[in-house]
């Protein structure tokens, strides 16, 4: 149905793909897969006319095409749907939906009955019921992504590529979502799935191509592909490699006896948290657990002042901080780094050393006036700590890799000396050996005293990497592992439990 | 197809799957709408209430009469301006627009009405399909490109007018002359344009694909590009469209005037924008009427018109006013917005 | 990956543009300098270069605010109401000396700058809008409080517009001291850092614990007061209070001075250097036209493209 033969990419300096081969066919589920950066997305944007290709074809129906615009690869009937929703907010649903392809009556104008009958209509098939005359922002994500659905497949659409699209959804709307991808495939679309969960892999898919650093290492059927051997053909590393090691770098436990550093009692946060309190001890790493929308994030940042709370107390050491302001609690010695690290994190245009300092400034000046030396001495103290891979520290840290920009980040807090580390998603989207080091850091910081609170999808680097995991359900502490019950099990058990009481959804 | 689905089972989806209770409108949240869509139309009816109570010159033929007819021309640049911000973008060059519009109709009227009127309308024209162009192709900042050509547009204001020491006068008798002059049904001809324009834009706005690409554009312009809306090709069209209006505006006001003014038309930027977002449109794009504009720019007019007529206040006060009176919707929108946004 | 390719990429071209956004006003200015030594009149004198430097002092001070306030990734569109605000409360409180006459108007400039800094960094306004509204209020304040035109005569003043050290008019070093004072605050300071940091990203700024309603504040503070001072400035050059006419599209020679200077719109740089350079190029360009009998038209048009141009060279890596 849709392929490429020998198709290269390269962007000045990096060479996003070379010599891809893939073939997507028609009444088939196929999985792309592949670590961060491995060409996945720039493979996606050739195909649906974002990017232009440097070198090989794309043929569709058997003849080569050359689609310059995302517009006119969905005309041909090539419609993707993209990992962060991408719809108009503001606009109403039915408005989203037939955006472009409004039906029209009278001199051409919009028929706002028959679009709404019809988005009505669309949505429904699919399995969803909302008012489509409401503001898209007014839904919740997941409904959004099934707007987002609909409006891929209402188009006559004979190739649908889905980017991730399972990230922003609850375990009943991926359910739904499946049901729609299998209807697809009855109805003979071709899809191409871009996902990182294995579990959802070998669901849905019939066959999978891996990428690797722009190339494609395999390509066949899915079934009968063992697990271990596509993580490992993902990875670059060998299985027994990935078997014996583990995937992680952390050495497991600490020994934390001592009173509790940090406190939070009773947290609230309208419609997010309800009434989470948890305690860190000085050299222990203490695990979030959760899944998404389970208000873990929202707790790491309530407790940093970067939210505003309801209702609720933090202390410090037995010293109260005022709620609500990153400063307090920063002066109180907590540090949180931030899940999106490109947005809240990194100041992209400025150096390393700027980045490293910026936190750190009142600490480092005096009387309002930069101490350069002092800096210096700091920036050089922890790029050699942390091995941080740079040109020097008058680098921008914008141009640096993920792993070198979320140790900037960690070196930021480390500088202020912190007695409370709070780390959301501290490896996602770093490179294997980058992972590793923050890895091991995150375990070394916590034998030098430091108490930390680790938050991660990765259910492997929770569990190996934590003493205790407090897991966390629509906003309410629901279980604390401890001990022996810190495994993987433990926790799926945790989650698939209901609420622990005081939750009335 | 649709019955094979439902023998598959499939799941329900809602669109509540946090299950923290449906996400109906609450009754303060459908306030806040009501004051954004409403709020200008209100406070206008009471603006007028109060003038005609306190003063007996203000619900007089002549008074009202006035007063439509100066808040045609701004009301015309206003309803160009509403598409721009719309799409999220501002349009700066309005009045440099609207007084070279204005002498340029008045040069032309010389050679003959369909030259008075046709001459502003391609050069302003052609000015805002530049900036749209320098906007939307080459990426510039639309205050800062709009700004230039504010610049850029007085200067040959000047240039052709001999650094602004000649006036062209309108022939008394032409069409073109009626056009801002004549009256029908005992309402003046700018007024009924500017009444037939609005319509018309409202339905464009509303009912019209360009309408859905202009909303969309200024929700989302990346999503927007993604679902096929011609992004750069809708900005390029709304800067022109207010060029045009601007530059009608300007030609109206001439032949109004029967002369071009070539010291009109500064701050009436500020005014325009000051009235659409009076009248509700969103500064940051994706939402707004036309409807509101008119509103805006009426309830601008009927607060010029009152400094006026309390004699002993400078009619500088206005500006303070205005100025005053743009801060407080601003604030209020943002504020409904971010309140909306945390729901 | 992308952002990677694209920051690692583009080398040649980016270098080039680089040099370009750096190095480009300087060239700018000595092309115009040598056109001038070779092509106009009497341009070479001593006369001629005090005119120059004295005609660029207010536009100078005015920059420096709004390099900080771009820097921001802000804008303030009221400097030109300011200084016209400025110049009125100069001339009301004249009787009680020049000094508290001046003292008064740079006040006038603060409370400006407290509401755009307060409308910006609590209220969460988009600083075109905020600074928009008190563009129009402040230009109707300042007619409100000085209806017409008024001739200065206080000799504390004359001595400002027309008196020197060393044959350097006081306005220049004023205009001078100013700028090595914001250079200064800008890249030795804490305050200067975490302008930077805010304007290049305000969430990292936030959650890096930097007081960023503060420094906003502070920033429109500085931009207001700095117009202020150049209000001043003017009208002592002047020896009137106009405040119908001073600083209309002062924000626009401004911005114009601070862009041409290198200072990208995107906000987290402030050039200073270069934004004197920028006020400098423009104020020659207009006395070329000048002087080679060009008529003021054809001035805002030239301005209007150089403009479009320093935009165009110093568009930034991308959207937000």
């Amino acid at each position: 149905m849709l392929s490429v033969t020998k198709l290269s990419k390269t962007f000045p300096g990096v060479r996003a793909l070379s010599d891809v081969d893939f073939t997507a066919h028609a009444g088939q589920v196929h999985a792309l897969v592949g670590e961060n950066g491995a060409g996945k997305s720039t493979l996606i944007k050739v195909l649906t006319g974002v990017y232009r290709p440097d070198a090989g074809e794309v043929s569709y129906d058997g003849a080569p095409v050359r689609f310059a615009t995302p517009l006119q690869a969905q005309q041909a009937g090539i419609s993707t749907i993209y990992q962060e929703v991408n719809l108009v907010p503001l606009m109403s649903v039915a408005r989203n939906l037939f955006l472009g392809r409004e039906p029209r009556g009278r001199l051409g104008l919009i028929d706002f009955g028959r679009l709404h009958r019809e988005a009505d209509e669309a949505l429904r098939r699919l399995g969803i019921r909302v008012d489509v005359r409401r503001p898209l922002r007014e839904l919740g994500v997941g409904a959004q992504q099934m707007v987002a659905l609909a409006r891929a497949v209402a188009v006559d659409a004979r190739v649908v590529i889905m980017d991730e699209p399972t990230s922003s959804l609850e375990p009943r709307e991926v359910a739904t979502l499946f049901g729609v991808i299998r209807m697809l495939r009855e109805r003979g679309v071709a899809v191409i799935y871009v996902s990182h969960r294995m579990d959802e892999l070998y669901e849905i898919c019939d066959a999978v191509t891996v990428l690797r650093d722009g190339r494609v290492v395999h390509t066949g059927p899915l079934a009968g592909l063992d697990r271990l051997r596509l993580v490992s053909m993902m990875l670059g590393r060998e299985i027994g490699e990935v078997r014996t090691e583990g995937l992680t770098k952390f050495s497991g436990s600490h020994t934390a006896t001592a009173e509790p550093v940090l406190r939070a009692d009773n947290l609230t946060v309208r419609h997010r948290l309800n009434d989470v309190s948890l305690a860190l001890r000085p050299g222990e790493v203490v695990g979030l657990g959760g899944l998404l929308g389970s208000g873990r994030s929202e707790t790491a940042k309530a407790i940093a002042g970067a939210l505003p709370t309801d209702a609720g107390r933090v202390s410090v050491a037995g010293t109260p901080v005022r709620t609500g302001s990153t400063a307090a609690a920063i002066r109180a010695g907590i540090s949180l780094l931030p899940e999106d690290r490109k947005a809240e994190g990194i100041v992209p245009g400025l150096s390393v050393r700027e980045n490293i300092a910026l936190a750190a400034l009142p600490a480092l000046s005096r009387f309002g006036l930069v101490d350069d030396s002092r800096i210096d001495r700091v920036v050089e103290t922890f790029m050699k700590r942390l091995r941080i891979k740079a040109a020097g520290p008058h680098q921008k840290v914008g141009e640096l890799s993920g792993g070198n920009q979320q140790k900037v980040l960690l070196a930021r807090w480390l500088a202020l000396h912190p007695k409370v580390l709070l780390l959301d998603e501290p490896t996602r989207g770093i490179d294997v050996g980058a992972k590793a080091e923050v890895q091991a850091l995150i375990d070394e910081l916590a034998d030098d005293g430091l108490a930390v609170l680790l938050i991660s999808s990765d259910t492997e680097e929770l569990i190996e990497g934590s003493d205790r995991v407090i897991v966390l359900k629509e906003g309410v502490v629901v279980r604390e592992l401890t001990g022996d019950d810190v495994t993987e099990d433990g926790l799926m058990r945790a989650l698939a439990s209901a609420p622990a009481g005081g939750h009335d959804g | 197809m649709t019955a094979h689905t439902e023998e598959a089972g499939m799941p329900v989806a809602t669109d509540d799957p946090a299950g923290d209770g449906p996400p109906r409108a609450s009754r303060s949240d459908r306030l806040g709408a009501f004051a954004q869509q409403h709020g200008a139309l209100v406070t206008l009816v009471i603006a007028m209430v109060a003038a005609s109570l306190s003063f007996d010159t203000f619900l007089t033929g002549d008074n009202l009469e006035n007063m439509a007819l100066s808040s045609a021309f701004l009301a015309v640049v206003a309803l160009g301006m509403t598409f721009v911000i719309v799409t999220g973008g501002i349009d700066l060059s309005v009045g440099s627009l609207f007084a070279l519009g204005g002498v340029l109709a008045a040069w032309g009227s010389q050679y003959g009405s369909a030259v008075a009127l046709l001459l502003p309308l391609a050069v302003c024209g052609l000015i805002g399909l530049v900036n749209g162009l320098l906007i939307a192709r080459v990426r510039l900042a639309p205050f800062i490109v709009t700004l230039a050509a504010m610049l850029g547009a007085r200067g040959l204001l000047l240039a052709i007018t001999d650094e602004g020491s000649t006036t062209y006068l309108v022939d008394k008798h032409s069409f073109f002359a009626t056009l801002g002059q004549g009256s029908l049904l005992g309402v003046g001809v700018p007024v009924w344009i500017t009444v037939a324009l609005f319509v018309l834009g409202a339905v464009v706005l509303r009912r019209s694909r360009f309408g859905q690409y202009v909303y969309a554009v200024g929700g989302n312009e990346d999503a927007g590009a993604l679902m096929g809306v011609p992004v750069a090709g809708t900005k390029v069209a709304v800067y022109t469209l207010s060029g045009l209006c601007a530059g009608l505006a300007g030609a109206l006001n001439a032949a109004w005037l029967v002369s071009g003014v070539t010291i009109l038309g500064s701050g009436m930027e500020l005014e325009a924008i000051s009235a659409v977002v009076i009248g509700g449109t969103l500064l940051s794009g994706g939402f707004g009427f036309i409807s509101g504009s008119l509103v805006g720019v009426l309830l601008l007019k009927v607060i010029q018109n009152v400094i006026n007529q309390i004699g002993s206040l400078d009619s500088a006060y206005q500006q303070v006013v205005s100025g005053a009176f743009l801060a407080v919707v601003v604030v209020a929108q943002t504020w409904l917005g971010r309140r909306r946004r945390v729901l | 990956m992308a952002d990677l390719a694209l920051a690692r990429g583009t080398l040649d071209r980016a270098r080039l543009l680089r040099l370009l956004q750096e190095y480009g006003v300087y060239a700018g200015v000595a092309v115009l300098l040598l056109f001038n030594f070779a092509f106009t009149p009497y341009f070479l004198s001593t006369e001629n270069f005090r005119t120059q430097a004295v005609q660029v002092a207010p536009v100078l001070v005015v920059a420096l605010g709004m390099a900080l306030a771009i820097g921001t990734e802000g804008v303030d569109l009221s400097v030109g109401s300011v200084m016209a605000l400025s110049t009125s409360l100069l001339s009301l409180y004249l009787g009680y000396g020049p000094w508290i006459a001046a003292l008064i108007a740079v006040l006038g400039g603060i409370v400006v700058g407290v509401a755009n800094g307060a409308l910006v960094a609590f209220v969460g306004v988009q600083p075109i809008v905020a600074t928009l509204a008190l563009m129009v209020a402040g230009r109707g304040l300042a007619l409100v409080l000085l209806p017409q035109l008024k001739d200065v005569r206080d000799p504390g003043m004359a001595a400002l517009g027309s008196g020197d050290v060393l044959g350097v008019p006081y306005l220049v070093l004023i205009a001078a001291a100013l700028a090595l004072l914001v250079a200064f605050v800008v890249r030795r300071t804490t305050f200067g850092r975490q302008v930077l940091a805010i304007g290049d990203s305000r969430p990292a700024a936030r959650l890096a614990g930097l007081p960023v309603s503060r420094v906003l504040v502070v920033v429109y503070v500085c931009s207001g007061a700095l117009a202020a001072v150049a209000g001043i400035l003017a009208t002592a050059r002047l020896s009137a209070s106009d405040p119908t006419s001073l600083g209309t599209l002062m924000e626009l020679s401004a911005i114009t001075a601070v862009v041409v200077g290198g200072t990208p719109l995107s906000g987290g740089r402030v050039r200073i250097g270069g934004t004197v350079a920028g006020a400098v190029l423009i104020q020659l360009l207009t006395t070329t036209l000048i002087k080679h009998d060009l008529p003021p038209s054809w001035t805002q048009i030239a301005q209007a493209v150089v403009i479009v141009l320093a935009v165009y060279a110093a568009r930034e890596r991308g959207r937000r």
